[in-house]
């Protein structure tokens, strides 16, 4: 049986067809899912994509936490359904409280879009298992908002328990604390990456296939289950 | 309240056409169609819609060529030609693309961001309103001298409004350009190119038919944007407590247009729509009076049922606002539920403003009176055709005489001399890495970017069955159209058309945005009447339609005009993306190639700009020849022959030399061409040239593909390891990698961080 | 018609580079002594009926504010 990945679509998001392609050239079938219904369709795991959802008013996210869907993905995370937050997602899971700390400004004040080397640190969530600890990946990185905050305690404490999935490498782009460029909750179910997977995942497309295993990872994972 | 009625009472009121720039003549028109004066709506909507910019009146006369020296082919792949919101092509399996591109110059001079940003969402409005899903925008842009004050003043907002909108509407930026010039200082060039893909049936286009269908304005709501001195003539009601200021400028809002871009997918899918308009310039006049003058029937608007943002507006300023993320469409009436069922789940305010009506006119009521009753025709299209006196001008000569020659303008000429010379180009704004500028807009989004900036073209896959792509590119180098207007949009078109060749993608049409200074300047009139001219022959001969385009008159501080700035933007079509062509250099051991002849022609050249120099002749331009190099290099890359391929224009050979080092990250030993001094062979800016790399095996067969086009090709070398890598001219010198990268990539960091 | 304004800044520990690009450019035009700039949301809202402040706060820290990073004031406007 294949596993079903819905992929929520807010007006204003962008890479949902991207990650619902992603999800395609995993092997599992993408199932689109509609802000505005409380209606999660029975899928496996849920992916919160990248874009400008309610055009980033107020701030990244803020909006969108309040979705219909959103209700629904934070109840059903609570009982252990995996679900991965790429960017704007990331950004909507920290405003939902399903993930500590936030994403502000980028220090250097502008978009940025550019190939970023990564080192997954936590392969044993439910989105990473594909990986190995340590290993270093190059994907997309495209915000404006991507600098991860968190009080000293909170950091401590992500660190501490190992829940830092995935770190900036060789230099830091936009001003995240630690260097922090993914991490999971307590159950290891949430993921949030301010990078995109999503588009490495064609050689054609993207600089390399690195992306695959965050994809990959959850169809291995919600097989063993 | 000026009414229809009231202006047949009062036949002589005097109006201040003038300051709306109508001339006595053209105010004599109005009233002679109107058989009474115009309303003080009506007035509004003649003088914007009859202004330069919306009717085109001054370059009419001109444009016209294109459609009178179409080439054969266009009659084979056009789905629709000039005069629509844009042109579209038909590149197989059941697709089509329109594209398009803009200027918005003016309005980003006064305020770079929202200037830019409504530029980016302006034109792609105009490739969404022929039915398109809109994928890919590119940005040519030009700017003052790079440390001049206002180009730090200007170039980050700019740069900044079009990553804001474009990032936020979920477009990838696939390529632009970034050039520097003393004629563009006060007087920036910031044009929009977009592409839009869409199955032939969802053909859309701008008419009104059908009495008893509705018109739908649906969007952003209608406040003051861009009313500027449309203002005048509600200066009664302006007093009685509206906002202190109505501003010229647009204000932007991506992200209403993206949920527009949304809503209007589905509309499009289950086809609710029989004609739809986007609203631009001149906003619901332009919309009403095009729509209504393409239709066959009549129309009647209520104004007074317009959503706005600002409830103090009067009926001449709604009809004149310029608020963006607008659109306005014809509905049948059963299937109203279904459209405002689409717009309400996108959050898209959709009201009915009107309707289609048996009968001729254009007709507006505000609050139950008539304010506008006029032929739509005479507002929309038949507006004013000027035929502007052109002159040669007086320097003309001088200038070409002028030639950049070693005696005027010392050349380079020991190794030494010639590397420094290399070093200091490389560094120099026009010719250093953009990255600080292309890193701001996304590339990646919608998945299917396979080729972008710096690459020749930027190429986009349109179809992942098939892997069917297209590719744009634009050009426009206006020192050299200044030194032959004729030749050097000719020299623009073959660069463009070559740059689309270059990714491995056949050459189908072309799109072309117009900057030049004021049409009332008879120098001026004559460089834009030679560009034309050449750009249509251009095309007759490589088999290109022109598909559509802007001008962009009125580019100049005082008297003083910029250079003729005709950029071309060249769309190709590529069977499968996979085999695009890139610039990095191939493998370690792949043959170094350059097709083409080189000749020592620098007039207008960027070695002769850094001298201070702008003379002589501009290069020759072969297009016959460009028609053959175009072929060898498309079928190179259908055959997977080539493995890297890249155009040499601004900066000549050693530009593109060391481009294609750096992207590969690996060196090359170089055996400058013997025809010519090493310093023509290296700066020098011949046309119709391309450096390519090919796996040696391979070699023999590309250099009999290459005789049987009659392209010439020479050997330069092999490419090197990446290790320790140089770039080194055999018997001249040589530089390290890392120092040319270091030169390349510091200098818009240090320009603009 | 109630009148309540809410203030929203980030919290003094967070970094705010747009306060930062602010306080440059302050400097840049010649201004002399400024020791520092924050920026931050003002936020008008006007309230048919009593104000509820109870409900005011909620509001402020839901959905104006976010209490993770910022901090907010709620003003109730003179009449």
């Amino acid at each position: 049986m294949t596993a079903r990945i819905g992929v929520v679509t807010f007006p204003g998001s962008l890479d949902d067809r991207d990650a619902q392609r992603a999800v395609r050239v995993a092997g599992a079938e993408a199932v689109a899912l509609w802000h505005g219904d409380a209606d999660l369709r029975d899928v496996d795991a849920v992916v919160l994509p990248g874009g400008f959802s309610y055009g980033d008013y107020l701030r990244c996210g803020a909006i969108a936490r309040f979705a219909p869907i959103m209700n629904e993905i934070i109840a059903a995370a609570g009982r252990g359904l995996p679900v991965l937050g790429i960017c704007n997602g990331f950004q909507i899971l920290c405003e939902s409280h399903l993930l500590p700390g936030a994403l502000i400004r980028n220090d250097v004040r502008r978009f940025v879009c550019r190939d970023q080397w990564l080192r997954i640190e936590n392969a044993r969530t439910a989105w990473t298992s594909q990986y190995d600890d340590g290993q270093e990946i190059l994907v997309p990185l495209k915000n404006g908002e991507g600098g991860y905050v968190a009080d000293d305690d909170t950091l401590d404490r992500l660190e501490g328990e190992g829940r830092v999935v995935a770190r900036y490498l060789h230099d830091n782009p936009n001003g995240s604390y630690r260097d922090i460029a993914g991490i999971t909750n307590e159950a290891g179910n949430v993921v949030g990456l301010m990078p995109h997977p999503e588009h490495a995942v064609e050689s054609l497309t993207g600089p390399t296939t690195d992306g695959v295993g965050f994809f990959t990872s959850i169809l291995a994972d919600l097989v063993e289950a | 309240m000026d009414t229809i009625k009231h202006a047949e009472a009062t036949p002589d009121l005097p109006q201040p056409y003038a300051e709306l720039g109508l001339k006595d003549d053209e105010y004599d028109r109005i009233r002679g169609i109107l058989g009474r004066r115009p309303t003080s709506s009506e007035l509004a909507m003649y003088s914007v819609m009859w202004s330069e910019h919306c009717s085109y009146k001054s370059s009419k006369v001109h444009l016209r060529q294109f459609g009178e020296k179409t080439p054969p082919q266009a009659a084979d792949i056009l789905l629709v030609g000039i005069g629509e919101n844009a042109g579209v092509v038909d590149v197989g399996h059941g697709l089509a693309v329109t594209f398009k591109i803009e200027s918005h110059n003016h309005p980003s001079y006064v305020e770079p961001y929202q200037g830019a940003a409504t530029g980016v969402g302006g034109i792609v409005r105009d490739i969404l309103t022929m039915g398109a899903r809109p994928v890919a925008v590119m940005d040519p842009l030009r700017f003052g001298p790079a440390d001049a004050d206002d180009t730090r003043r200007v170039l980050p907002g700019v740069v900044a409004g079009i990553g804001g909108y474009g990032n936020c509407l979920g477009l990838p930026t696939i390529g632009g350009e970034v050039v520097f010039d003393e004629t563009y200082l006060g007087n920036p060039l910031v044009n929009a190119l977009c592409v839009g893909v869409l199955p032939h049936d969802r053909l859309q286009t701008a008419h009104a038919s059908g009495e008893g269908n509705l018109v739908i304005l649906f969007g952003a709501k209608t406040g003051g944007d861009g009313i500027g001195g449309v203002s005048v003539l509600a200066s009664e009601t302006f007093a009685e407590g509206g906002p202190s200021k109505r501003p010229s400028v647009q204000v932007g809002d991506p992200f209403a247009e993206k949920v527009l871009i949304e809503a209007c997918q589905e509309l499009f899918e289950r086809q609710l729509v029989t004609g739809i308009q986007d609203l631009g310039g001149a906003g619901i006049s332009c919309a009403t009076s095009e729509l209504a003058s393409n239709g066959d029937g009549g129309m009647h608007v209520w104004l007074d049922r317009v959503p706005l943002r600002d409830s103090t507006l009067a009926p001449e300023e709604i009809l004149m606002s310029e608020s963006q993320e607008r659109m306005c469409a014809v509905v049948e009436p059963a299937r109203l539920t279904a459209f405002l069922g689409v717009c309400e789940k996108w959050d898209v305010e959709a009201t009915v403003i009107g309707e289609v009506t048996d009968g001729t006119r254009l007709t507006i009521d505000w609050h139950g009176e008539r304010i506008v009753d006029v032929p739509p025709r005479t507002v929309a299209h038949d507006g004013p055709v000027y035929e502007r006196p052109l002159a040669r001008p007086v320097g003309q000569d001088a200038l070409q005489a002028d030639e950049p020659t070693a005696e005027r303008l010392p050349r380079p000429q020991t190794p030494m001399q010639l590397r420094a010379t290399l070093l200091a180009m490389v560094a120099s704004p026009n010719l250093a890495g953009k990255g600080w500028v292309t890193d701001q807009y996304d590339r990646y989004v919608l998945g299917n970017t396979v080729l972008a900036q710096p690459e020749d073209s930027g190429v986009v896959r349109i179809d992942e069955a098939s892997g069917l792509g297209v590719a744009v590119a634009t050009d426009g180098n206006a020192r050299h159209v200044a030194l032959d207007p004729y030749l050097g949009a000719q020299l623009a078109l073959a660069e463009a058309y070559r740059n689309v060749a270059t990714t491995g993608a056949a050459p189908l049409a072309v799109t072309n945005c117009l900057n030049f200074g004021s049409p009332e300047d008879p120098s001026v009139m004559w460089q834009f009447a030679e560009a034309v001219r050449g750009l249509a022959d251009g095309c007759q001969t490589l088999g290109v339609p022109v598909t559509g385009g802007n001008v962009s008159f009125y580019n100049q501080t005082g008297d003083v005009a910029i250079l003729p700035t005709p950029v071309i933007g060249v769309l190709g079509v590529i069977d499968d993306v996979a085999r695009r062509t890139p610039m990095a250099w191939g493998d370690e051991g792949d043959v170094i190639v350059l097709l083409g002849d080189t000749r020592d022609e620098l007039g207008g050249s960027e070695w002769a700009r850094l001298q201070g120099h702008l003379g002589g002749r501009p290069p020759r331009v072969d297009l016959e020849q460009e028609r053959q190099l175009a072929q060898v290099l498309v079928a190179g890359s259908r055959d997977g022959v080539l493995t890297a391929a890249h155009d040499v224009s601004m900066g000549g050979l050693a530009q593109t030399l060391v481009e294609m080092a750096l992207a590969s990250g690996r060196g090359a030993r170089i055996d400058l061409p013997g025809t010519a001094s090493a310093f023509v062979a290296l700066f020098s800016e011949s046309s119709g040239r391309v450096v390519a790399t090919v796996r040696p095996s391979d070699e023999a067969r590309f250099a009999r593909a290459c005789a049987g086009h009659g392209v010439s090709l020479t050997r330069l070398g092999v490419v090197g390891s990446g290790v320790d890598a140089s770039l080194g001219f055999t018997g001249q010198f040589d530089v390290p990698l890392a120092d040319l990268r270091q030169a390349h990539e510091a200098t818009f960091p240090s320009l603009f961080d | 018609m109630a009148r309540v304004v809410v203030d929203v800044m980030l919290k003094p520990e967070i970094l705010d580079p747009q306060g930062q690009a602010v306080q440059g450019a302050l400097a840049r035009l010649g201004v002399a002594g400024v020791a520092s700039v924050r920026q931050g949301k003002r936020f008008e809202i006007e309230l048919e009926g009593e104000i509820d402040h109870q409900a005011l706060d909620h509001i402020a820290a839901t959905l104006l504010a976010n209490t993770v990073i910022e901090d907010y004031a709620v003003h109730v406007a003179g009449a």
